[in-house]
């Protein structure tokens, strides 16, 4: 049986890890290495790692960081944040990355999504999207951190990367992201039932309920979380213990 | 030693990465000369089957892989590397593959199923004492991502079997071929355990 996965998230600016509480005020949550490694142990079946302060410099340090990681980690992992060319595509799978995530560039120029599908597989695309519920009931594609309104429906926006060849989509709620208040269940559930790819639900992990519901009533693929595990509120282990006890396929 | 048969498709680093940590020595193989020399091969890939296919005849590897089979060396195809040890896969209109092991490669259709098939399941064995598996715990998770699913016309040739959908076969073996539809190099203990065994396969 295929098992949901847990994804802990390492958002890294200038080679260490940090999390904020809805894209600001960030803190320093460790060396990226060592939290990869401790979540490694943790049984996390995958890691994401966003480049939140992607310019041309730092971009080296993720391309190191990426080469460190695939010599003592032998689960997939994924590297994303200022993504725009397929040469940086190229350069991130050859350091040693499993995919890539790409966010604003799939959105200036949605043949980014074709084209790298094409070129390193779908397996190797996934396209973040950031929504926010614009008005109720109704979710658009936010950028810049959730600061800028693209006007696109995020459903629409969904088909077309999947139709584009994307392999997964990484769905992040803007309102709930950092909030631990629970998952937007709603739009994740639209989503994962409109797309053939599978669907991370991210932004807003809280209890150990909150991680089951992302898959029971969310019907997500893989569920992303940052602070609550950076911070330790819960091991990994626990959460997948959890939503095996809720009837969840997990790995342990 | 270990040779890694380099037909242009994919990244090899991890596959190689995996292999020194486990403490293995092996040479990427860009010439169908080279074959010869090991008698020990990984077939990897990623990507289309045609596209494989295709590569494999234009750098010269055919031929080689057929005759390492005859002579009975150990081989390790790897996710498309073990698909394309079939007679034949349905992807983009039908391809035939190397034809070392009867059956074919069908693509996932079922309704209602997420294509690709990825992410973490189980394998269960038919036969827990093959080398490659054993000491590996009864029902392993390893990583997948894969949307073709091969299917031994001979059920003794599968050693590895796994649900999604329908059963399908994700561990194959035949006389000194071994395929594992899943990534061993990204599958944590049980793939590390898995490719340690491969390491230790006496040839």
């Amino acid at each position: 049986m295929l098992a949901k996965r847990i994804i802990p998230c390492l958002d890294i600016k200038t080679g260490r890890v940090v999390k904020g509480v809805n894209f600001l005020g960030l803190k320093d949550a460790g060396d990226p290495l060592e939290l990869a490694k401790k979540y490694n142990e943790q049984s996390a079946d995958e890691l994401v790692f966003l480049d939140i302060t992607a310019t041309n410099e730092k971009r080296a340090t993720v391309l190191d960081l990426a080469s460190r990681l695939a010599k003592e980690l032998f689960i997939p992992f994924t590297i994303g944040g200022g993504i725009s060319t397929k040469k940086q595509i190229h350069e991130i799978i050859t350091a040693g990355a499993d995919k890539v995530s790409l966010n604003t560039a799939a959105l200036n120029r949605p043949e980014l999504i074709s084209e790298g599908a094409a070129q390193f597989g779908s397996q190797a695309i996934v396209v973040a999207i950031d929504v926010k519920e614009s008005s109720p009931g109704s979710w658009s594609v936010f950028t810049h951190s959730g600061t800028r309104d693209t006007g696109i429906k995020a459903e629409e926006w969904a088909q077309e990367v999947a139709r584009r060849g994307a392999g997964e989509i990484l769905l992040t709620s803007m309102d709930r992201d950092g909030a631990q208040k629970g998952f937007a269940l709603e739009i994740t559930k639209r989503i994962s039932s409109q797309v053939s790819i599978p669907v991370i639900a991210s932004g807003g992990a809280g209890s150990l309920e909150s991680f089951a519901q992302a898959v029971l009533q969310g019907q997500a693929d893989a569920v992303l979380a940052a602070s609550v595990f950076h911070y330790g509120t819960f091991h990994i282990r626990q959460v997948k213990e959890y939503m095996a006890s809720r009837g969840i396929p997990v790995r342990l | 030693m270990i040779g890694i048969i380099n037909y242009r498709a994919g990244n090899l680093q991890n596959l190689q990465n995996a292999l020194t940590y486990l403490g293995a020595t092996s040479t990427l193989l860009d010439q169908p000369g080279d074959l010869a020399n090991y008698s020990k091969l990984i077939l990897p890939g990623v990507g289309a089957f045609g596209h494989a296919m295709a590569n494999l005849k234009h750098y010269g590897f055919i031929r080689p892989i057929r005759r390492a089979a005859q002579e009975n060396k150990t081989l390790l195809g790897i996710c498309l590397g073990m698909q394309l040890l079939f007679d034949f896969s349905d992807e983009d209109g039908g391809h035939p593959g190397l034809g070392l092991i009867p059956g074919k490669v069908t693509r996932f259709d079922h309704e209602g199923l997420k294509i690709p098939h990825m992410g973490w399941n189980n394998a269960n064995f038919t036969d827990s004492a093959d080398p490659l598996v054993s000491d590996l715990r009864p029902t392993p998770w390893f990583y997948f991502v894969h949307s073709y699913a091969c299917h031994p016309a001979n059920p003794q040739n599968q050693l590895g079997v796994t649900e999604y959908g329908e059963p399908f076969c994700s561990i194959v073996k035949r006389n000194s071929l071994y395929g594992v539809q899943f990534h061993p190099e990204k599958s944590q203990a049980d793939g590390l355990a898995l490719l340690h065994n491969f390491i230790r396969l006496e040839v």
